[in-house]
């Protein structure tokens, strides 16, 4: 089977003011299906610009992009929309919900610019509350984010990232705002969407131990690859879970608990 | 993506932020309420004006004498003395005309017992309730006799009446002195109103011609005409009133008439023409409001752009193309200017009520008006609404992403 995704000598040069800034100096790797990549590096490192032509919201300024087989390295604006639609489920540091918007609703978002399903309002449902389901969160479905903690949002996001049935879920930083626990969870649901569901992660990170729960770890600096290997000892988030102790029972789950506002990360 | 999604989402995102949804909304209700109800005023005024014109009679045609011109020194208007009694007479036999009536005008002191007012008199002949179509109130109208024998008899416009001998008094019998000569009130005229000059009509008297000619001014020619015409065509018989006159007259070819002939439906036509300019510029003022609004709606969604840049850069990265967030930006503001429009045609229809009912204000609103608002209402929306729609589809999604 052909990789999911393909790069080839990847360029990308920014013109700031006068200086030329090379975030990346030609970097070449492969994704299989199905692969969990954890790809690391510092700041400036150039993972966050690798991500952003990954996830199709910018053009490489030389080499090739295949994704799912096509080169969409010279795809019009348009065009990019339509794949980042169909072939590429978003999970943000800063969940990106909108606000005062249910789970339900903003899981669905994805379907409405989605040209070819052209779903009814009852599929659309259906689907979003499938998606809802297998991050657990199926009984939430008409809360609004301020209603949810900022793992149960998260949660929420992953689920819109889930509703097209992308080829890759990019991942930037997902954890990035949550606590040691949360974490954990959000990287189980991470774990078990792919090993279940055979769905191809790509997970953008700076923390070492967030990156072990993948299958491969890829670190980026001065914009070339510096290290590409296989995980020797993946970390399992499910049994992790349950060697910690259970959650004090006045903590998450509680609707309109004050402690959740403190994760409040919508989109106002 | 279809239009009935891009209104979903558009409602969606208006939903949520009431207050200000309905704040900018206000610009365009207040803006639209204040076109309609100015239109509705100025409407209002020019079927007044129609009604008033009506009311003097439509087929009317008035012949005044022209300026009166000696040695090439020229007079003002109607002081020329070449309108004669026998010209009135003469008018009878042009074909369209059904009545005439020769007038004479004077002004003079009225006294009754112990009242006394300055009022116009006016000499007019024994077809003129016939051409205004006014009847007395009281008593009747003089008769051909008293024209011929220049009879000291005085018909009462009701402010004269009124003035002179109290309201809802029947004054017919009563001796009046006008200038110092004993007249006799033989009626009272029922009331008409304003004149479509804005004059009282019902502020005169009425004597035979003949009685100002002789008893009042000691002249021989008189200063106007009033005729009827059969039809409300009033033009052709004019045309013709004009040509006799001026064979009677033995006026040249080339020389200017001493006479001028005007038709009811040229006096109405100005008045007319004047609301008009009066109810565009009331409009056109009322329109600033509805610019104004507009401008409302345009800030509100710059603001709102650049406060859901997240939103916006989040709708990119899941697959909204830039034609989409600029459809959803411009239908959002149409939604607002189309709804406030609605609701500004609303509060206008209250307003125009409310100035006719507590104000007396007449006020019509016409059809089209309502069609017009909202036609503007939506324009405005458009107009406005594409600058931020614009800037917000033209976002970079890594940086709308990014922004905080």
């Amino acid at each position: 089977m052909a990789p999911v995704i393909s790069v080839r000598n990847l360029v990308k040069t920014y013109v700031v003011g006068e200086v030329t800034v090379r975030a990346l100096r030609g970097a070449d790797f492969d994704v299989e299906h199905g692969e969990f990549v954890a790809v690391t590096g510092p700041s400036g490192s150039g993972k966050s610009t690798l991500m952003h032509i990954l996830g199709c919201l910018d053009r490489p300024t030389s080499g090739n992009y295949l994704l799912d087989g096509k080169d969409v390295s010279r795809m019009s604006k348009d065009d990019l929309a339509a794949v980042r639609n169909k072939k590429i489920g978003f999970v943000f540091q800063g969940f990106n919900l909108l606000s005062r918007t249910t789970a339900l609703d903003n899981v669905e978002l994805p379907l409405l610019y989605n040209g070819t399903l052209k779903l009814k309002t009852s599929e659309r449902h259906k689907r979003a509350m499938d998606s809802l389901s297998a991050v657990g969160l199926g009984e939430r479905y008409h809360h609004y984010p301020n209603q949810l903690s900022g793992g149960q949002q998260q949660r929420v996001a992953i689920a819109r990232a889930l509703i097209t049935q992308p080829s890759i879920i990019l991942a930037d930083e997902p954890t990035g705002n949550l606590d040691t626990r949360t974490s954990i969870e959000v990287m189980g649901i991470f774990q078990r969407l792919n090993i279940e569901r055979g769905i191809t992660v790509i997970l953008i990170t700076h923390e070492m131990d967030i990156a072990e729960y993948g299958t491969r770890l890829v670190r980026f600096r001065d914009g070339k690859i510096q290290v590409d290997q296989k995980i020797a000892n993946r970390r399992d988030a499910a049994k992790e879970l349950a060697a910690l102790p259970p959650p004090e029972p006045d903590l998450p789950d509680v609707v309109g608990d004050p402690v959740s506002a403190e994760h409040l990360g919508g989109v106002s | 993506m279809s239009i009935f999604m891009t209104l979903r989402i558009a409602v969606k995102a208006l939903n949520r932020n009431k207050m200000r949804t309905i704040l900018t909304m206000l610009g365009m209700i207040i803006g639209v309420g204040a076109v309609i109800t100015m239109v509705a005023l100025g409407r209002g005024a020019q079927a007044t004006i129609e009604e008033q014109v009506k009311s003097a009679g439509t087929n009317l045609i008035n012949i005044n004498a022209g300026n009166f011109q000696q040695g090439g020194v020229r007079q003002g208007a109607g002081m020329a003395t070449s309108l004669t009694a026998e010209d009135a007479t003469a008018l009878r036999q042009v074909p369209g005309v059904q009545y005439v009536s020769a007038g004479v005008n004077s002004r003079g002191q009225v006294i009754a017992g112990n009242q006394n007012w300055s009022t116009q008199v006016q000499g007019v002949d024994v077809d003129l309730p016939a051409i205004r179509s006014w009847p007395p109130k009281y008593g009747t109208f003089f008769t051909p006799q008293d024209v011929n024998t220049a009879a000291k008899v005085a018909v009462l416009g009701t402010v004269v009446a009124d003035t002179l001998f109290g309201q809802d008094v029947d004054p017919t019998g009563q001796i009046i002195r006008i200038r110092n000569q004993p007249f006799k009130v033989i009626g009272v005229m029922t009331s008409k109103g304003q004149g479509p000059f804005g004059q009282d009509q019902d502020d005169t008297i009425f004597t035979p011609y003949t009685t100002v000619q002789k008893k009042l001014q000691g002249i021989q020619h008189i200063n106007n005409i009033t005729v009827s015409s059969v039809t409300p065509e009033t033009a052709p018989v004019a045309e013709a009133i004009g040509a006799v006159l001026r064979t009677r007259h033995k006026l040249p070819n080339g020389e200017p008439d001493d006479f001028m002939v005007r038709t009811q439906e040229e006096i109405a036509s100005v008045r007319t023409e004047t609301t008009r300019t009066m109810t565009t510029l009331l409009a056109a003022i009322a329109g600033v409001s509805l610019l104004v609004g507009g401008i409302g709606i345009m800030n509100i969604m710059l603001v709102s752009v650049t406060e859901r840049t997240r939103e916006i850069g989040l709708r990119l990265a899941i697959g909204a193309r830039g034609s989409d967030v600029l459809m959803q930006f411009l239908v959002e503001a149409i939604v607002i200017s189309l709804f406030g429009g609605l609701l500004g045609i609303g509060l206008g229809f209250g307003l125009s009520a409310a100035l006719e009912k507590f104000l007396q204000w007449p006020t019509s609103i016409p059809p089209n008006a309502i069609g017009m608002a909202f036609g503007f209402a939506a324009a405005t929306g458009v107009f406005f609404g594409f600058y931020p729609a614009r800037k917000a589809a033209g976002l970079d999604p890594i940086e709308a992403l990014r922004y905080e």
